[in-house]
């Protein structure tokens, strides 16, 4: 009991730390957060349930007003904001990403690269898109544009999330709480 | 920790955060349901009026939370220029803005333990899925702790990184701060144990 506890909310402060740390240059110094890395994590560490809670907590905190999303924004004004269908879809994104390392069985870089792929690209894009085309009265294919530039590092982190749970699989086979 | 409440005292500071929250999310039902330019005008205008009561140094901390939104302001601008549908384009302009500007006076004006108390009265009826309050509560308190901890360790683990080489540490240190964390929820699931535990 009290170990789901402090993975949830350690992995929660994890999102959070990883959006606030801008040091991380990936390809050709372009500055891209780590935050929705901090994301896919959750969900192929911790699994689909409990990866999604972390997702929902860090949420939580940064709504009631800590500025813990990346670039130091936070409060309630999110709900309003264009982007608010990438906060929706956060927890699903690391809801799907736990369960396709649940459930796929092979190795776990590759199940973990596959599920950040689904969850963390596909899904979470999807909701995305259909909230900035509610919020800004755009159809599906204009606000899909507007997401087209974040693919590249999307696809970098992924590969990333694959890599890492393989290296946490291999150091603490016991915490790899999706394939526990 | 920082958080997003204004050190300027104002009135509405005063007002419990209950009532602020459903009076925003009113102001926002109804916002969402006006698609007259004027009337959103109108809307945009009081929700200024009400920012300013705050003083000059709290307004324009209200103006520099609402930055992140101009990129997409610009955006809708040009591409409603461009197709010269000027009035939707301002309707979904002023109505995003003004839902945005009123949702940041309320977090402005609230303490964060305030809201989360709010928070943990409403989802009391969740003890019936094994969500109890107290294990809720826990949580935040866990998170807000745990981030700048985590932020310590990041930097050590990059300084330690410096320290042995001249590039910079970029991805590498994200395997180290990922077990890190894994290692302290172990050890902090213990301890509550050890202290009677959460149950």
């Amino acid at each position: 009991m009290e170990r789901n506890l402090t993975h949830i909310a350690l992995f929660a402060a994890l999102i959070a730390v990883l959006g606030l740390v801008p040091k991380i240059d990936l390809a050709m110094g372009v500055p891209i957060t780590a935050q929705s890395l901090g994301v896919m994590l959750c969900g192929t560490v911790l699994g689909a349930r409990k990866g999604a809670l972390a997702v929902a907590l860090f949420l939580t905190v940064t709504l009631a007003g800590l500025p813990l999303l990346a670039g130091g924004r936070g409060g309630l004004g999110l709900l309003a904001s264009p982007t608010v269908g990438y906060l929706v879809g956060f927890p699903l994104a690391a809801f799907v990403a736990g369960l396709v390392v649940e459930r796929w069985h092979v190795a776990v870089g590759l199940a973990a690269t596959a599920g950040a792929v689904i969850g963390g690209i596909l899904v979470l894009h999807a909701v995305g898109i259909v909230g900035m085309s509610v919020m800004l009265d755009k159809t599906l294919p204009e606000a899909a544009l507007l997401a087209t530039p974040f693919l590249i590092g999307d696809a970098v982190k992924a590969g990333l999330a694959g890599v890492l749970t393989q290296a946490i699989a291999k150091a603490r086979p016991a915490a790899l709480l999706s394939r526990a | 920790m920082l958080t997003l409440t204004s050190p300027i005292e104002t009135w509405a500071h005063r007002v419990p955060a209950g009532v602020k929250l459903l009076a925003l999310a009113g102001f926002t039902v109804v916002l969402f349901s006006l698609h007259s330019p004027v009337a959103l005008a109108m809307a945009a205008f009081s929700v200024v009026c009400i920012i300013a009561t705050g003083g000059r140094v709290f307004a324009r901390t209200s103006l520099a939370q609402i930055r992140p939104v101009w990129p997409f302001v610009l955006i809708v601008g040009v591409w409603h220029l461009a197709t010269a549908d000027i009035v939707a384009g301002s309707v979904v302009i002023l109505r995003m803005m003004t839902a945005i500007a009123a949702a940041n006076f309320v977090t402005m004006t609230t303490r964060l333990s305030d809201i989360l108390a709010v928070l943990e009265r409403v989802l009391s009826p969740l003890a019936l899925f094994g969500l109890r309050p107290r294990l809720l509560a826990m949580a935040f308190a866990l998170v807000i702790r745990f981030v700048p901890v985590m932020l310590q360790r990041f930097d050590t683990l990059s300084t330690a990184f410096r320290a042995r080489s001249p590039r910079r540490s970029g991805w590498r240190i994200l395997m180290p701060a990922a077990l890190a964390a894994l290692d302290d929820a172990d050890r902090v699931a213990e301890a509550l144990r050890a202290r009677g535990g959460i149950g």
